[in-house]
């Protein structure tokens, strides 16, 4: 784990502390950062969320695709702060991460920002509307 | 049938130009197989037995002359003269060098067609009725909503890395053709009270545990189908184990938490994304509606000359009631005797085009039984249709009966499978076309899988055959009793398994106890449903 | 015998170590006895031939190697059913001896 974040899409400033579990959180009610696993519930997170400013989503794989429901359901319940993408983390599925609702990645292999902004602009339109700002194909053909 | 329009272009070709790029880093060796995998397995590019192998989605089995004629010119340009259609509505390609996957992809593009999420654990690609808009027994086209699907669960962002596959099936009759409830979802458009609604089962599916999906809601409202979608899907991205590739399917987490228990969590999911705005407006299912409009189908009043009596014989077999009076929906024979059940060369394709354009409306089926249809045949037209199919090998009048196999590629391409499976299908239907059975035998349904993953139904057969490897050698078992029609049922093994010659004198011998114990008007599975399975071991093993 | 085979990284081609190199011919194969493992290894990092692994295998009765699993020996021939399209397509009895 690397200290400094390789890539964040967010213009406020990194909140560097480091990440408590989601069980330790439970006790520790001073913590700003909190590091999910894939099998925990990120639901037990959503009374506390005004007091987070940042809130890790670990990818052991990236073939687990559970920290994308987790991050959706953070922002679905007004979660602003900063949400990392954290371990295995790689180029070809930053969009689908960014439309979940990440806006910072911690990559094990560091990625080549050229590569990453390729990625996110790959895809003119989207199809679903999901946790990032964009509006889907079917709300643009009934404008 | 539907048709693009600028965003739906935009995103595909999109779609080209992403995989282009993956393919070129790959062969740069920038990506590891590793890392390549699910990039290519979400744009249908399998590596098989001898080569590459790229299936192309077929959106719920609908497809045009113009479409048809392209994928005939990729088997000739890219591929060795022949493809393979599916159970799932699709068609593969046997011999497709990764050199070649973007370039295709670019020649798909151009008439609408792609092989997004053909393969990897996302949402596949959506299949239906293949009488769908022609059948006298539906209550609405299903296409509509399978496409309102379609565009939904293209590049899903939260659910593009599930536990595993997932298939949905949209039909809007009581009457099943597309095996709906052995889906992970299966969708029923039904009507309540004058109201369009959709019924979901979840949790179906074949595999080492194959299941019947259960009905955990029995009416959905139109304008909250996506909404429901997603719910049942993210309850199973959650859930759904990840520990275990043999039981990451839905069907295993609802049977785990039971369906009641798994409705509840789906109910309350889909209670909270009711105020997200996830659903689109009802004008775009409309928008959609619009494309799927029946053809102008004046009633030529006419019906078909029986006169000559092999054309008899291929109306009684292969022509499905039509809801507008003076038609008919024709069904292909893809199962010549003795020949490899799907496959079709890029000539008998171009037929196929011809004949869609000049008899059908311009549209063509795929049935998940491995044949095609032409929707909307003029009963006037018939004969000059039936002549033309005969002409070019495909007029084989044997829908629903022995020789209309469904066969998974099997240890001949596969490098899942265990066993042949094409030379088992070939002997049976060269043996029952020689002994004079096959029309006395009626609708029996025989499905072969050359390994427990079961792409070729066998549980689902009234006469299922699993291959399997005994020691090294290919092994085969019988199964009786499977339906995947609206009285869906899963087939169950006689008993000790059968070599390559004995598996089918073994077909023989059940086929000899119903013909021997029928009742009058049973089918083959009727008389399995009433005798039970002590007959056939008795029969087979004594 | 121990043969090394994959699939070419590029055609996808079913594809046999032959010492020095690759071969789409069983018959060039080469037995990398002890060394299959490593062999296999090294090869997978040089990245041309999708996975590449070990299997056993015997000599057959015409000289060339013969595997000792049905899958790999149809995976030498080309497909049973369409004896046109294999490397053999002018033997009538290829595939019966994949059997």
């Amino acid at each position: 784990m690397t200290e400094q974040v390789p890539l964040r899409l967010r213009e406020d400033e990194a909140c560097m502390e480091p990440a408590v579990t989601l069980e330790a959180f439970g006790g520790q009610t001073n913590a700003v950062a909190v590091r999910i696993e894939p099998g925990e519930d990120t639901r037990e997170l959503l009374p506390h969320l005004d007091r987070l400013r940042r809130i890790d989503i670990a990818f052991p794989a990236f073939t687990d695709g559970r920290g994308y429901s987790a991050a959706r359901i953070l922002r679905e319940a007004g979660f602003t702060g900063e949400l990392r993408a954290v371990g295995d983390v790689l180029v070809d599925q930053i969009a689908y991460m960014r439309r979940c609702g990440f806006d910072a990645f911690d990559p094990d292999a560091s990625l080549d920002p050229d590569d990453v902004e390729a990625a996110l602009n790959r895809f003119p339109q989207v199809y679903q509307s999901a946790a990032d700002a964009r509006t889907p194909i079917w709300s643009l053909r009934h404008q | 049938m539907y048709a693009y329009d600028q965003y739906d272009q935009a995103m595909v070709d999109a779609r080209v130009a992403e995989f282009r790029d993956q393919c070129e880093r790959r062969l740069a060796g920038k990506l590891s197989e590793d890392q390549f995998k699910p990039l290519r397995l979400m744009n249908g590019l399998y590596l098989q037995l001898h080569a590459y192998m790229l299936r192309v989605a077929i959106p719920y089995g609908t497809l045009n002359g113009g479409q048809m004629r392209v994928l005939a010119d990729i088997a000739e340009k890219y591929d060795r003269g022949y493809g393979h259609f599916t159970t799932r509505q699709n068609i593969q390609y046997n011999w497709i060098k990764l050199e070649d996957a973007a370039d295709i992809l670019a020649d798909l593009a151009k008439v609408e067609m792609h092989a997004i999420q053909t393969s990897g654990n996302c949402i596949r690609n959506i299949s239906s009725d293949h009488f769908a808009g022609a059948a006298a027994d539906e209550v609405a086209d299903p296409r509509p909503y399978a496409e309102l699907l379609r565009q939904w669960s293209s590049f899903h962002p939260e659910f593009s890395y599930l536990p595993r596959k997932f298939k949905i099936c949209v039909i809007a009759s009581e009457n099943d053709r597309a095996a709906m409830r052995l889906h992970d979802i299966g969708i029923r458009i039904v009507e309540r009270d004058g109201e369009l609604g959709a019924q979901f089962y979840v949790g179906g599916g074949m595999g080492r545990t194959p299941m019947i999906a259960p009905l955990i809601r029995d009416f959905v409202p139109l304008d909250q189908l996506v909404t429901y979608s997603e719910a049942c899907l993210r309850v199973y991205n959650r859930y759904g184990r990840r520990d275990n590739k043999y039981k990451a399917r839905i069907k295993i987490l609802v049977h785990e938490l039971g369906a009641e228990e798994y409705t509840r969590q789906v109910e309350e999911e889909f209670a909270h994304l009711l105020d997200q705005g996830v659903e689109p407006p009802l004008a775009e299912l409309e928008r959609i509606k619009g494309y799927f409009r029946d053809p102008d189908m004046p009633d030529a009043g006419q019906e078909a000359d029986r006169s000559d009596p092999d054309f008899a014989v291929w109306l009684d077999h292969n022509t499905h009631a039509h809801k507008m009076p003076g038609y008919v929906s024709a069904i292909v024979s893809l199962k010549p005797v003795g020949g490899i059940p799907g496959d079709a060369t890029a000539a008998q394709m171009r037929v196929l085009a011809d004949l869609a354009e000049r008899y059908s409306f311009d549209e063509l089926r795929i049935m998940h039984t491995q044949n095609v249809v032409l929707p909307h045949v003029r009963k006037a037209d018939l004969y000059a249709l039936w002549q033309a199919l005969n002409e070019a090998g495909m007029g084989t009048p044997n829908a629903d009966l022995m020789g209309d196999i469904i066969a998974c590629p099997g240890l001949d391409y596969c490098s899942l499978a265990n066993a042949r499976s094409i030379p088992i299908a070939q002997r049976i239907s060269q043996r029952f076309a020689a002994n004079g059975k096959e029309a006395a035998l009626g609708e029996l349904k025989l499905k072969i899988s050359g390994c427990i993953n079961a792409c070729g139904h066998h549980h689902a057969g009234h006469i299922g055959i699993l291959g399997v490897d005994r020691k090294g050698t290919e092994n085969y078992q019988l199964l009786l009793g499977g339906s995947e029609a609206e009285d869906t049922s899963l087939a169950k093994i006689t008993g000790p398994g059968f070599d390559e010659l004995g598996i089918v004198d073994a077909v023989e011998t059940a086929a000899d106890v119903y013909l021997r114990e029928r009742t009058e008007g049973e089918r083959f599975l009727d008389t399995y449903r009433r005798i039970g399975m002590a007959p056939f071991k008795e029969a087979l093993y004594d | 015998m121990k043969l090394i085979t994959g699939n070419d990284l590029k055609t996808g081609a079913v594809t046999w170590w032959t010492g020095d190199g690759w071969s789409i011919h069983i018959e060039d194969a080469a037995d990398a006895g002890d060394e299959a493992e490593a062999i296999a290894t090294r090869e997978e990092a040089a990245r041309r031939v999708n996975v590449p692994y070990v299997i056993e295998a015997e000599a057959g009765p015409d000289g060339a190697p013969r595997p000792a699993h049905i899958k790999e020996r149809v995976r030498a021939l080309g497909p049973t059913v369409r004896v046109d399209l294999t490397l053999k397509p002018d033997d009538p009895t290829a595939a019966q001896k994949v059997i």
